[in-house]
This record gives C-alpha cells, sequence and structure tokens, in this order.
C-alpha cells in the first residue's frame, strides 16, 4: 500500500505569525438531515465534539465537527481513524438518506498562528473579522485570494484553513505573504 | 459592493462570494409547450428599472441558492430568501411595498 502524504509535507513558514501546514487531517463529509438525533449522536462519538450550530466548529482536542451547510457536516478525526469512523456512520444511520464521504486526501489543511493571525485573514477574505463579529469557535466558508477556502479560530490567535488539495501551494503562499507583510493594526 | 445575507447560513456575503443566477421565479416550459412559451422561457427576461427579483448561489459559501428582492437602479436590497417559493413572501412584499409603493414585476405587485 502506498504511503499516505499531505500536499505539503508540513511546509513552515515562520514569522511573528507562523503559517504552517497541518500534515495529513482526517476529512468526512457527511450529508443529511443535520436535525436528525441519530446522525448527531454519531458525529458526537466520532469526535467528542459537541454538534456545532450555523456558522460554528465544535472542538474536541484535535478533532472538530464544522457546519459546511444546512445539510453538510465536517468532521475532522485522525487521518487514520477515517474508516473506522465511517463504518460507525454506515451502521448508525443505516437505511436512511445520507452520504459519508473521505475527503481527506482531496483537502489540505493549513494553520495560521501568532498575533495578529486574525488580520492575515482579513487581509484575503471578504468576511467581516472584527473581534466582536467573528470570534474563537466561529466557522466559514468562503474564498482566500483566488481560491475557495474554509476557515475556523481555534483560539484567539490561530485560525486553521481547509482548502483543495490542488491549490495547497498558492493557499500556503497566500497566507505566508499575509503574514510576512506584518500587522496592519486595524482590529 | 453589493452584499447580500444567505437565508441558508446567515452569512452577509459580498459579491465575489456569490454567483448570480438571473431572473427569478420563471415558469419552466419544456415538453409539450408551445414554440413561442418554450421562446420566452428560453430568451425572455425582465430588465427591470427599480424593483427587481433574482436569483443568487452562494458558491463560495454554503452551495445553496436562494432569492433576493433588490433596486436596480440603487442597489438597496429589500430582503433575501429561500429558493423553495414560487412567488415572493408577503414579507419581503411588504418591505418593497412600503419604500416603492408602486411596484410590480411580472404577476407580483
Ligand atoms: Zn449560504
Amino acid at each position: 500500500m502506498s504511503n499516505a502524504v499531505s500536499a505539503l509535507q508540513g511546509a513552515v513558514a515562520p514569522g511573528e505569525v507562523t503559517v504552517r501546514e497541518g500534515g495529513l487531517q482526517g476529512m468526512i463529509t457527511l450529508r443529511g438531515d443535520l436535525s436528525n438525533a441519530k446522525l448527531k449522536s454519531v458525529c458526537k462519538t466520532v469526535t467528542g465534539a459537541n454538534f456545532p450550530k450555523m456558522g460554528e466548529a465544535k472542538m474536541s482536542g484535535d478533532n472538530a465537527l464544522a457546519w459546511m451547510s444546512p445539510d453538510e457536516m465536517l468532521i475532522l478525526v485522525p487521518h487514520s481513524d477515517v474508516a473506522d469512523a465511517i463504518a460507525k456512520i454506515d451502521k448508525a444511520l443505516k437505511g436512511q438518506h445520507y452520504l459519508a464521504e473521505n475527503l481527506s486526501d482531496a483537502r489540505a489543511i493549513i494553520m495560521v498562528e501568532g498575533t495578529f493571525a486574525r488580520e492575515v485573514m482579513a487581509k484575503l477574505a471578504p468576511v467581516d473579522l472584527h473581534p466582536d463579529t467573528f470570534k474563537p469557535g466561529d466557522f466559514r466558508r468562503t474564498r482566500l485570494g483566488q481560491v475557495a477556502a474554509a476557515f475556523w479560530m481555534k483560539d484567539d490567535d490561530t485560525f486553521a484553513v481547509i482548502c483543495f488539495r490542488s491549490v495547497a501551494d498558492y493557499t500556503f503562499r497566500l497566507l505566508a505573504a499575509g503574514a510576512k507583510g506584518g500587522a496592519v493594526g486595524h482590529f | 459592493m453589493l452584499t447580500l445575507n444567505c437565508p441558508y447560513c446567515g452569512v452577509d456575503a459580498d459579491e465575489t462570494d456569490l454567483h448570480g443566477e438571473g431572473e427569478a421565479h420563471l415558469k419552466r416550459f419544456g415538453p409539450n409547450s408551445t414554440d413561442d412559451e418554450f421562446h420566452d422561457y428560453l430568451f425572455q427576461r425582465q430588465n427591470p428599472k427599480g424593483v427587481h427579483f433574482e436569483r443568487w448561489r452562494h458558491v463560495y459559501g454554503c452551495g445553496k441558492f436562494f432569492h433576493a428582492a433588490r433596486c436596480t437602479a440603487t442597489l438597496e436590497v429589500f430582503g433575501t430568501y429561500l429558493a423553495q417559493t414560487l412567488e415572493p413572501p408577503q414579507d419581503i412584499k411588504d418591505k418593497i411595498t412600503a419604500k416603492r409603493p408602486s411596484w410590480t414585476w411580472g404577476n407580483f405587485s
């Protein structure tokens, strides 16, 4: 069996705000009825995270649940646990209308860490990132520069960014350039 | 810059997060319709100066289609609403009437 490698193999752009590829990350797209009790319960079982409301990501250690759309949940678990998690979902939702798909290797995850991480994101996304509006645990699907991306705030100084694998290099360089450009001092 | 609130994910999305999907509330004419009906369905579009109803897609966000009521002359947005409807909801019509008392659009007023 071939070895799985992440898109940027752990690239790091160090600085006052450091941009770091998160390496291999298990990601499952789950589509279905998000109000369904069994669906909610199996999401908690596989991640340990609470079920997010609209526009939220709920974390539990390195696992997370992110609200992607009214019928789509993104499930983050360790890369090696994905098959087991999908098996649990399949068992819990048997007979229902749903889809659970392993998209881990179709995507990349990039961390943006440092005091002005918020401003790095604000330079690139058409999103109101004022501290009163966008807080830790908030999640947003949007674009960064020219490409589709999703991000959430892990804590006051850390954003996690997800993009398609094919544009991982562009997204990484974009974030690194934003970090290198320094703080704006707007927020 | 046009900013529309996506009724599916609650996000204020600017134009660059969205994709315009043309006129709202089109009635489809397909097999068994007349040539004239099919022609109009394909090609005839309203182009008002003023109140207009459009479909938009939150393409970089949740991916859902939704409706928007806005003014093409001033870019004022009267409101957005879900796609699962054949006509604008009453609260949207009321908001438009409050600002453009004599508005009409297609069969709506
Ligand atoms: Zn949306």
